[in-house]
């Protein structure tokens, strides 16, 4: 009896307390860079695309609501349709953990909402950003050992010159 | 059996294996690199360190690396002393200071020994602060991708590629620090069987390069355990699917057949499956012109063509025995063909007859490596059957094997070994018309012509047996050929007789099998191997049924309403006017094929069938060993195996109760009860039903990913996994799946910590030795039949003044016929190039074959006698398969010009 008692009294009390409404849409809540909203790939300092298509993102994704397949340009691997289901996803950021390269990142967006849930399924033109996102230096291709355009073998990071087999010297 | 000591854990060990085989055989995870089961030990990867006691008193011990000590009797080893476990440590530390930051861009990643072995010893931080070392690539050709950096210098590539495998053309340059595997200079890798150096490389330095193509990871794809279809030999792969395709072939090992390694036209002959040559609808063809039809409409129009006529079958070895027998059984054994054209019929037909009743022992892929004589009568194995040739390369191992153990070394110490026999050539005596890729590593290699082989292997068995068939007015130089052969033969304990249809002589196959029963008759363990044309020609041979030739008369004759082609092309068998004539003069032709072949496209009404991947069935190689496939593949309506396609015809056309099956096991055993000789197919593999610990087995790894997002762009709805009544696999990742699975049904390998092919050790009982999952595949032929001697040795062959004989010179790529639908083979096959005897230089010749004329590319070969010509079969005249005389212009060099 005096707990009801209580609990009516104190909802009479919130008549006196300050409104906590938001206006949303119009009035937009704070959320910080490292809020997990939609995903997005990103591209190196040099524009291109920083996806190397490794899989580890898929791989990671507990839902499994990341499919991509591996495609090959000049050496450099790269996804050739990377889908994201997005009605499946739980915005757990373990795709961006398990991404060696930085490419697909969370933001702080969350206004996704669809009246059509085959709305919610991103294809790769629609995930990628022009930008490098939150790391704004890092290029993969520069401390891996694959030779690409404009980078040739021995040319990335802590790395010596090609050996020349024919040579003697030790 | 010794009894070792692995940690205080008393382990039986089988005499003379090294410690390394006896820890993995009991179970105990011990990284190594350079150690492989079939190439043994060289001590180069340090990475198997463990400790050793003197004995039960002795508490320091000394570190030995497993791979190069024997496993004595009372052996006591550590693998957890913590000073071995440091020492491996700082070994993988070692190896991984040059290792390339790539794994995310490598083919080789999640299924990579070097991950594996890095976690299982711990390594997990770098600490080398100095630069990598780096390497330059190489060109390997369309089969083999090259990445260098990524190499720890185990030299497993080159011991398979040149010791084990014979080539030449890969070697190690370079010295220390910087050794460098790979080719002088940049080109495609010319061995057979390069593309087994993608496995044996434990890192990703070699991998493959169609499979780069169409990558996905080893987690994301579903395998089942299959059978090659390329040739008789009936190599065990594992094919892997991911969205509806094919992705790569990779070994499967069988105990007995294939083991670790496969021909490179098993493992990349594949992509005929998703090519754009295959057939995916119904069409009522008119004028030339295809019109798609729906499946009932197709029924009712082949209702209507049953009504015009009696209804001929043409079966094929190249569909699996199910098919053959539901179309066998549906137009009846005596309007049933097995789709060859003589004189390649009757040499079949007879190869498989000798094989199920010789009196020798049809010896399986592994037994023949350990003959000590090998005659190879008139075939070219390694164009043929390019595993049978690595197989009996191993013949030259044997003998090495053999000083070893004067010498008391241990087999699996392989440097010593090798060196030992470096002189041995293999105990192998080639006797063929023309120069094969077998002669560099063969004892000797004779030349004749076909039917002179014929008369000399008759000579040799007269010459082992005077029981044996003799040979009238020998020349000198043929006895002494023959009793050279004979003694060879004589004072081997193994003898193994090796020859096949490849020139369709009934002789020869005669001749081949008059040398293994005098050989037994003499109380030698002989053994017999008769090479077959296509992956199931022991089957359609054993069912039996007319020559293409004999439908050809009656089609003639006008005795043929519809004739139905199961999976054959005829065109390959046939000349242009022959099958012509053929087409004309039946009333229906009616094609079942899963690709567009030049016969489906003359056929009125065209059906598809499912390809090996995406259906079940059985293939008997050419020892009687009968193997089943499983679909890896769930294919969409309308394509359906064969046998339902002949099944519904004979439903539409009013034969209800004929065929009633409605899965594969009901195929199957009907089939087993309908050929009594084919009884024992229904053991090749478990039923659909069959379970293990309360479940299907799963075809599919747990990390399977992308589930939800696969198909998500045709429609967001998920749909339940594909389901097949005739596979006992599930098709997604939920079921179980243990080391113990019947062999049969392995879909893929891989156990916690080992996620590369190298944890096939944990699948054997013991290593290099049986499966944990039993037998895989059964014989349909008895140990030993009682034939004695047969047919009688041809005439001498006599060359003619105006005409050439034109022998058919196959080819590892470019001759098969599925094979050269999928682009890795065609782009390594070589353009077609007649090669005509004598010493005149050649550019062209224009040739005749049948009634066609044909100008091609040719070259002088002064190994081949004047008037004696090699042409590869089907790359020139699409039919030309079996020796023939023709005439032959030769357009020399400047008139080419």
């Amino acid at each position: 009896m005096f707990g009801i008692i209580r609990t009516i009294w104190m909802t009479f009390l919130h008549l006196f307390h300050k409104n906590e409404t938001v206006q949303y849409p119009e009035q937009k809540p704070y959320l910080s860079p490292r809020y997990r909203g939609r995903i997005v790939l990103t591209r190196d300092p040099s524009g291109e695309e920083r996806c190397v298509a490794c899989n580890l993102c898929a791989a990671a994704c507990p839902v499994d609501c990341i499919s991509l397949q591996k495609g090959e340009r000049d050496g450099r691997w790269y996804p050739e349709f990377f889908q994201i289901n997005f009605s499946r996803c739980i915005f757990c950021g373990f795709c961006e953990e398990a991404c060696p390269t930085y490419a697909i990142q969370l933001t702080p967006d969350f206004e996704m909402a669809e009246y059509v849930r085959q709305n919610l399924v991103y294809e790769k033109e629609d995930l990628l950003i022009s930008g490098p996102g939150k790391v704004p230096d890092y290029s993969f291709y520069n401390v891996s050992g694959l030779a690409i355009p404009g980078k040739g073998k021995g040319e990335a990071e802590h790395e010596l010159a090609p050996v020349d087999t024919h040579s003697l010297m030790p | 059996m010794a009894t070792i000591y692995i940690d205080g854990r008393a382990v039986e060990a089988r005499n003379g294996e090294n410690l390394l085989q006896a820890c993995l055989e009991a179970g105990t995870d011990l990284p190594y690199f350079c150690w492989h089961p079939e190439l043994g030990s060289v001590g180069a990867c340090r990475q198997c360190a463990v400790k050793q006691f003197q004995n039960a008193d002795d508490k320091r011990g000394r570190i030995v690396m497993a791979c190069m000590t024997p496993a004595t009797e009372g052996a006591i080893i550590s693998v957890d002393d913590p000073e071995a476990k440091e020492f491996r440590g700082e070994v993988v530390e070692w190896l991984m200071t040059n290792h390339p930051h790539d794994c995310p861009v490598c083919e080789e990643g999640g299924e990579c020994h070097l991950q594996d072995m890095t976690v299982m010893t711990g390594h997990r931080e770098r600490r080398f602060k100095f630069d990598k070392r780096t390497h330059k690539n190489q060109d390997l050709g369309p089969l083999v991708k090259h990445e260098m950096n990524r190499c720890i210098a185990c030299y497993r590539c080159v011991r398979f590629y040149r010791d084990y495998a014979g080539g030449e053309d890969l070697g190690v340059f370079a010295q220390h620090n910087n050794v460098y595997f790979g080719r002088y200079e940049s080109g495609t890798l010319e061995s057979t069987f390069s593309g087994n150096l993608v496995e044996v490389c434990p890192t990703g330095v070699f991998t493959d390069k169609p499979f780069s193509k169409v990558y996905s990871r080893k987690w994301d794809m579903r395998g089942a355990p299959s059978v090659c279809q390329h040739c008789s030999v009936g190599c065990n792969t594992i094919l892997n699917e991911r969205a509806g395709k094919v992705r790569r072939t990779l070994n499967r090992y069988n105990e007995d057949v294939n083991r670790y390694f496969l021909c490179d036209r098993g493992r990349y002959g594949n992509g005929f499956v998703n090519a754009p040559s295959r057939l995916r609808s119904a069409g009522y063809v008119m004028d030339g012109q295809m019109t798609p039809v729906p499946v009932a409409q197709a029924l009712e129009q082949f209702a209507a063509f049953a009504k015009d006529g009696p209804i001929v079958g043409i079966g094929s070895g190249r569909a699996s025995i199910e098919s053959n027998y539901a179309l066998r059984r549906f137009v009846g054994a005596d309007n049933f063909s097995t789709g060859w054209a003589e004189p390649l019929h009757g040499a079949v037909t007879r190869a498989v007859d000798i094989l199920r009743t010789t009196s020798a022992r049809v010896m399986p892929l592994h037994e023949m490596e350990s003959a000590d004589c090998v005659l190879v009568l008139g075939e070219d194995v390694a164009a043929t059957a390019p595993r049978l040739s690595l197989a009996l390369f191993q013949t030259r191992r044997t003998a090495c094997n053999k000083l070893a153990d004067k010498n008391r070394l241990p087999h699996w110490l392989d440097a010593p070994v090798r060196t030992l026999g470096s002189d041995l050539k293999a105990p192998i005596h080639v006797v063929t018309p023309a120069p094969t890729d077998m002669d560099v590593s063969a004892t000797q290699a004779l030349r004749a012509l076909p039917d002179d082989i014929a008369r000399l292997g008759f000579a040799i068995a007269n010459r082992i047996d005077g029981a044996a068939p003799a040979v009238s007015d020998l020349t000198e130089e043929e006895t002494a050929r023959a009793t050279a052969l004979a003694d060879a033969l004589l004072v081997a304990e193994k003898p193994v007789i090796v020859s096949g249809t490849q020139y369709a002589s009934t002789a020869l196959l005669d001749a081949a099998a008059n040398i293994a029963a005098a050989l037994v008759t003499q109380g030698k363990a002989a053994g017999l191997t008769l090479v077959l044309p296509e992956a199931n020609s022991f089957g359609v041979a054993t069912m039996g049924g007319l020559s293409l030739d004999a439908v050809c008369e009656r089609a003639q004759a006008g005795q043929v309403g519809t004739l139905v082609v199961m999976e054959a092309d005829l065109t390959r068998q046939l000349d242009a006017s022959a099958f012509d004539t053929l087409v004309r003069s039946v009333r229906h032709l009616v094609v079942i094929d899963h690709s567009v072949t030049p016969t489906a496209e003359r056929g009125e009404l065209v059906v598809p069938a499912t390809a090996f991947s995406e259906c079940g069935g059985t293939m008997i190689s050419m020892e009687g060993r009968a193997q089943r496939f499983l679909q890896v593949v769930y294919p969409e309506a309308p394509l359906q195996v064969s046998w339902r396609w002949v099944r519904d015809f004979a439903h539409a056309s009013g034969h209800e109760g004929v065929l009633d099956w409605e899965t594969l096991d009901q195929a199957v055993a009907a089939t087993a009860a309908g050929v009594p000789a084919f009884a024992r197919i229904v053991e090749a593999a478990p039923k659909a039903d069959y379970e293990l610990e309360g479940e299907h087995i799963r075809s599919q790894t747990h990390r399977v990913s992308g589930r939800t997002a696969i198909r998500a762009n045709i429609s967001v709805r998920d749909i339940p996994p594909p389901t097949s009544p005739d596979t006992p696999l599930k098709s997604d990742m939920e079921g179980t799946y243990t080391t113990d699975m019947p062999a049969t049904l392995i879909p893929f390998y891989q156990v916690p910590g080992w996620n590369s092919v190298q944890s096939l050790n944990k699948f054997q009982q013991e290593i290099g030795g049986e499966l944990r999952g039993g037998d895989v595949g059964v014989r349909v032929i008895g140990e030993r039949g009682t034939a004695g001697y047969a047919g009688v040795a041809p005439a001498r062959m006599a060359l003619r003044e105006n005409e050439v004989l034109l022998l058919p010179e196959y080819r590892a790529f470019g001759t098969g016929e599925t094979s050269m639908w999928s682009d890795p083979i065609k782009a390594r096959a070589t353009e077609a190039v007649i090669r005509v005897g004598g010493d005149a230089p050649v550019a062209r010749v224009s040739i005749q074959i049948g009634a066609e004329v044909f100008d091609v590319p040719a070259v002088n070969d002064p190994a081949l006698p004047l008037g004696v010509a090699l042409c590869p079969p089907h790359m020139v005249a699409r039919s030309y398969e079996a020796p023939c005389w023709v005439t032959l212009r030769t357009i020399s060099a400047e008139a080419a010009a």
